[in-house]
């Protein structure tokens, strides 16, 4: 009879510091079954939504995700748009795109730099949140917060972007690009780490499109899914730009398409910022009549979606809200099976789930219950595969 | 041909009723029992994406709308289905065709009651274990403190 061992990543998952519980069944060093308990950090946000009025909603919702706390509001306003059917003035969805990309910049720059810790290039780690920082310092000056922006309202948006801005905003980006090139050059140029993350924790097209898996992650299997492009808001369908897609599905996929579409991001801002007209930031919409209405956003995570009822009052009767992580963690049941313990850290990862806190985490022999590994075992194995590569 | 006309064409009178609330966005009424043939006709046949599913307490009983979406459109349809006897609404699952129906499937469980007939693995996602049974918090009778 072989001897399984259960490796409990969580409840406070150790390396992205967050409450979740990843139960990995393991023979030897192999994985051969995931389960995933959630729920640590469950807030009843729906409920609440319920005794919020349409205009407290956004605030609320925002602080679903501290990383793109822009994400939600965007797709609650999009689907009370929807429902009331509200013409935006131009102006405001220039400004929602604008924001809605700075935040996937400083959201993919997160993660590199996650990503290259979880591997032991703790450089990488420094530089990525080290050119994060300007990218925080342009929402600080335009929405007075480094996170939670509160920009997003029914109709159009909170703050203008003024014109005095422009030109730290520009010379951020410029400063942004030759950053990009060389996270680029690190990642695509280096043997190593072609070594440590090609065709690991590899998801196949098919498995993206029974799990229903959305964003990065599916584009790094080829499936060629994007709302900014298949179903546009803000100013996605008047600006030029490019949908990245990666055949292989393994993490090395998901590190080239974020890395590639912070070139997208900075370009998109820009000809934004350029093309952006003068003129009213909001619609006033007084009331929200009965109805139903679906907003959906490509969040830097994948398509985050809400669907809103109003039954003619000052509040929602129903919100749902599907965060993008909700259906990629799911696909680790696949993706991280048939691995070593060594790739399920950053085979987790390669989701760039979104969950909160500190870490705990034990390896316990089932037969002795004796401890074998802590959290940070699991990151010092997943630092040596890397360590023993490079040799 | 339009995803709406081919949907109507293959599902036929297993749609009680259509309506369409903006240029992307489809509403289609079904009866419960018609509910796995026309999720697979959707999901295997026209490869529509399952977003979610939003689950909701009305006067008139327990109601599940499923949102497929046909990213290469950016179309969203949305299947709704009204389950009356709120005792012990049941509906057949759909985690066992579609994969990514297994989760929401399982909060609808947790939050409204819902029984899904043949779910591999109903148990709780989100709420804690000691969260009383028979207490759904996204009823109406569900008093929040």
């Amino acid at each position: 009879m072989s001897h399984k061992i259960v490796v409990p990543i969580g409840p406070y998952h150790p390396l992205q510091e967050e409450p979740e519980y990843f139960r990995l069944y393991t023979e030897g060093e192999n994985v051969v079954d995931i389960d995933i308990v959630l729920g640590y950090v469950h807030r009843g946000i729906e409920k609440l939504s319920e005794s919020k009025h349409f205009d407290q909603v956004p605030y609320l919702v925002e602080r679903i995700c501290g990383i793109c706390s822009n994400s939600h509001p965007f797709a609650y306003v999009n689907a009370v748009e929807d429902l009331a059917k509200i013409e935006v003035p131009e102006r405001a969805l220039y400004i929602r795109t604008i924001i809605a990309e700075l935040e996937r910049l400083h959201s993919h720059l997160l993660w590199i730099g996650l990503a290259g810790h979880f591997i032991g290039y703790n450089t990488v780690w420094m530089w990525a949140w080290r050119y994060r920082e300007p990218v925080l310092d342009m929402f600080e000056m335009i929405t007075g917060n480094r996170q939670h922006y509160a920009m997003m309202k029914v109709g159009g948006v909170r703050r203008d972007i003024l014109e005095t801005d422009v030109p730290l905003l520009k010379k951020t980006l410029d400063e942004l690009a030759p950053a990009a090139d060389m996270f680029k050059g690190a990642v695509m140029d280096d043997p190593v780490i072609h070594a440590r993350l090609k065709g690991i924790g590899v998801l196949t097209k098919e498995q993206v499109i029974e799990w229903c898996v959305v964003g990065p992650t599916a584009r790094a299997s080829g499936v060629d899914i994007d709302v900014r492009r298949d179903d546009p808001y803000g100013v996605y369908d008047k600006i030029d730009w490019n949908v990245i897609v990666q055949k292989e599905g393994d993490v090395f996929a998901k590190a080239v398409v974020r890395i590639l579409e912070m070139y997208e991001s900075i370009s998109i801002i820009r000809q934004c910022v350029d093309k952006m007209p003068k003129g009213e930031i909001d619609a006033n919409v007084k009331d929200v009549p009965a109805g139903e209405g679906i907003g959906h956003v490509e969040a830097p995570r994948g398509e985050c979606f809400h669907y809103v009822r109003s039954d003619g009052t000052n509040r929602p009767v129903r919100h749902k809200i599907r965060a993008p992580s909700y259906v990629n963690v799911a696909s680790n049941k696949v993706a991280c099976v048939g691995g070593t313990i060594s790739d399920a850290a950053i085979t987790l990862a390669a989701v760039d789930p979104c969950y909160c806190c500190t870490e705990r985490t034990a390896v316990i022999d089932r037969q002795t219950d004796k401890k074998i590994l802590n959290g940070w075992d699991l990151v010092r194995l997943s630092q040596e595969k890397t360590q023993r590569l490079k040799k | 041909m339009t995803a709406l006309s081919e949907i109507k064409d293959g599902l036929g009178e297993k749609i009680v009723d259509c309506y369409q609330h903006s240029p992307k966005r489809f509403y289609l009424k079904i009866k419960s029992k018609d509910l796995k043939v026309a999720a697979d006709f959707i999901f295997n046949q026209l490869k529509m994406r399952l977003v979610t599913c939003t689950g909701q307490d009305t006067p008139q009983g327990i109601e599940i709308l499923y949102h497929f979406s046909l990213d290469k459109t950016g179309e969203i349809f949305s299947l709704r289905l009204l389950l009356e006897d709120k005792k012990n609404p049941s509906i057949e699952t759909l985690a066992l065709l579609i994969k990514g129906a297994d989760w929401i499937e399982r909060e609808m469980w947790e939050m409204l009651g819902i029984n899904f007939i043949g779910h591999p693995n109903l148990k709780r996602l989100l709420l804690a274990e000691e969260w009383p049974k028979e207490n759904f918090p996204l009823r109406h009778e569900h008093e929040h403190e």
